[in-house]
């Protein structure tokens, strides 16, 4: 249940910290297939974006078996940095964390006393039935996008904060607690949506976070955007097909 | 280990460490989370382990909108400098084979930090109890040796019950009898841990089963409180015998159950 930090051009690992190694100004991490999506086709296709290393791992949620090869498509974790600007890193992480890996996994990337002067900035989805409201949730117009933030972060979110008594699990809540107790800027946004496989109007609900300081000079073609993004869901509805 | 809010660390030298189990009913969390809430204590660290499930949420005790944005995580630390008390709360479970690394990792901080004492608040399964306890009290204490010394005779003038010893091994008759706290998560650990390292521990615990647990919280947060006198009662009206606590439910306690039902289910 290790994980493992590695170049997978030289398969190599890596000896210290992702973070450590690469340093960076801005740390954009997507988590879950429409986070992922979302970054796919509105950050990644300006640019040019070198991958700087994958994290890979195993538990039982991950559905592939093979631990030792690697392909594109089935990779874990992996990082990207924008050739032009090296001060922005992404991660795109469509696995799933394990709570016995989490600390693990911010050890790798994070190192264990992070730079200050980094703004992180996570993505991800949860699915509505886990919104506690005092109305039905039947009722709510989702998906609906909220947000939480450490105390470092000074910017405006660009939507409500997460009211309680609602809380986040999982890798998103391991790396905002990280940079809450290291005091590091960073800011999560939650789409809370009923569709939790990719979906194109979740994916789309994450437009507002385009305008704040964490993507500034990052999205330069938003229709071009949107389009591939229709290819990505649409690929994905026709192999779900199977009675025509 | 503990990572404060600012720069330096606080001095708690002297101070009262209140912690809860993770135990049946929450019992122990909801009674912190009282102390807090009342107390109005101030958050001053993180206590950043890989050991709990991690979580985060905005602030559980807001009163307004000014102070509804500030971040919580699963283990903080609050302290209240002017009764000399520090508080621990734990808002998770812990990861499967971590809890043993936990409590090492705490008493640690605990022996490091000049805390006197520490108070463990915790619940054990109704169910357990023998046809004795059935019939006294549900509020139990269990104390280290060394913090006999020191309050023995204060748990003696409170006429409260000692934990009592039960069999090892239930099923055989003349098994050796010790302390046991089911359904108590780390307790018996913290507290035999305590035992060894000469720690100054006491332990409060309630018999509780599953539910709607508040009222088994507000039981134990007075328990402590006829010990420490931690607030003091309201006196209403004139009748001096109809004082109550004035415990403050945190904000977060909101929705315990779950959303708003759909008005079509009706």
């Amino acid at each position: 249940r290790e994980v493992r930090l590695l170049r997978r051009q030289t398969k190599t690992c890596l000896e210290f910290s992702l973070l450590e190694k690469h340093p960076c100004s801005r740390f954009i991490i997507a988590i879950g297939s429409n986070a992922v999506a979302f970054l796919s086709s509105f950050v990644m296709n300006s640019g040019v974006w070198e991958e700087i290393g994958c994290a890979k791992l195993w538990n039982e949620w991950c559905r592939t078996a093979d631990s030792t090869l690697l392909s594109p498509s089935e990779a874990f974790c992996v990082f990207y940095q924008l050739k032009a600007h090296h001060s922005v890193i992404l991660c795109q992480c469509s696995c799933y964390v394990a709570e016995d890996q989490q600390y693990q996994w911010l050890e790798k990337v994070f190192g264990s006393r992070p730079r200050k002067n980094m703004q992180v900035t996570i993505l991800t989805c949860r699915h509505v039935t886990d919104y506690k409201t005092s109305e039905s949730t039947c009722s709510l117009p989702s998906p609906f996008l909220k947000a939480l933030k450490t105390e470092n972060f000074r910017d405006q979110t660009c939507c409500s904060l997460l009211e309680q008594p609602n809380i986040v699990h999982d890798l998103p809540a391991a790396v905002l607690s990280y940079c809450q107790v290291w005091s590091l800027s960073a800011v999560l946004y939650l789409c809370y949506t009923d569709v939790m496989k990719l979906d194109l109007i979740t994916v789309d609900a994450f437009k507002p976070v385009l305008s704040s300081r964490s993507f500034k000079g990052l999205v330069k073609n938003i229709p071009q955007s949107t389009e591939i993004l229709k290819k990505l869901t649409t690929t994905n509805q026709i192999q779900s097909n199977i009675y025509t | 280990m503990f990572i404060p809010c600012g720069e330096t660390f606080p001095d708690l030298s002297g101070f009262t460490l209140l912690m809860p189990a993770v135990s049946v009913g929450n019992v122990g969390q909801l009674a912190i989370d009282l102390i807090i809430s009342t107390l109005d204590m101030c958050k001053i660290g993180y206590f950043y382990t890989d050991c709990l499930v991690p979580i985060v949420g905005n602030n559980p005790y807001a009163t307004a909108n000014e102070n509804a944005a500030e971040l919580s995580t699963n283990a903080e630390v609050y302290s209240l400098p002017s009764k000399k008390l520090v508080v621990l709360q734990l808002r998770s479970i812990f990861i499967k084979y971590k809890s043993k690394s936990f409590c090492e990792k705490l008493l640690c901080w605990v022996e490091n930090s000049g805390c006197t004492r520490v108070i463990v608040l915790s619940s054990s399964h109704s169910y357990h109890r023998n046809d004795k306890q059935l019939c006294s009290t549900p509020f139990r204490y269990l104390l280290t040796p060394s913090m006999q010394k020191t309050v023995q005779n204060k748990i003696k003038s409170l006429n409260w019950q000692e934990m009592e010893k039960s069999p090892c091994i239930p099923e055989i008759e003349d098994s050796d009898l010790c302390v046991r706290v089911p359904g108590g998560g780390i307790t018996k650990l913290l507290y035999d841990e305590s035992c060894s390292k000469d720690i100054q521990m006491a332990v409060l615990l309630k018999f509780v089963s599953e539910g709607d647990n508040i009222p088994d919280a507000l039981g134990l947060v007075e328990y402590l409180n006829e010990w420490l006198q931690i607030i003091k009662p309201h006196v209403q009206g004139d009748d001096p015998t109809a004082s109550t606590l004035p415990w403050k439910i945190p904000s977060s306690w909101r929705l315990l159950f779950g959303s708003g039902l759909p008005p079509a289910l009706f």
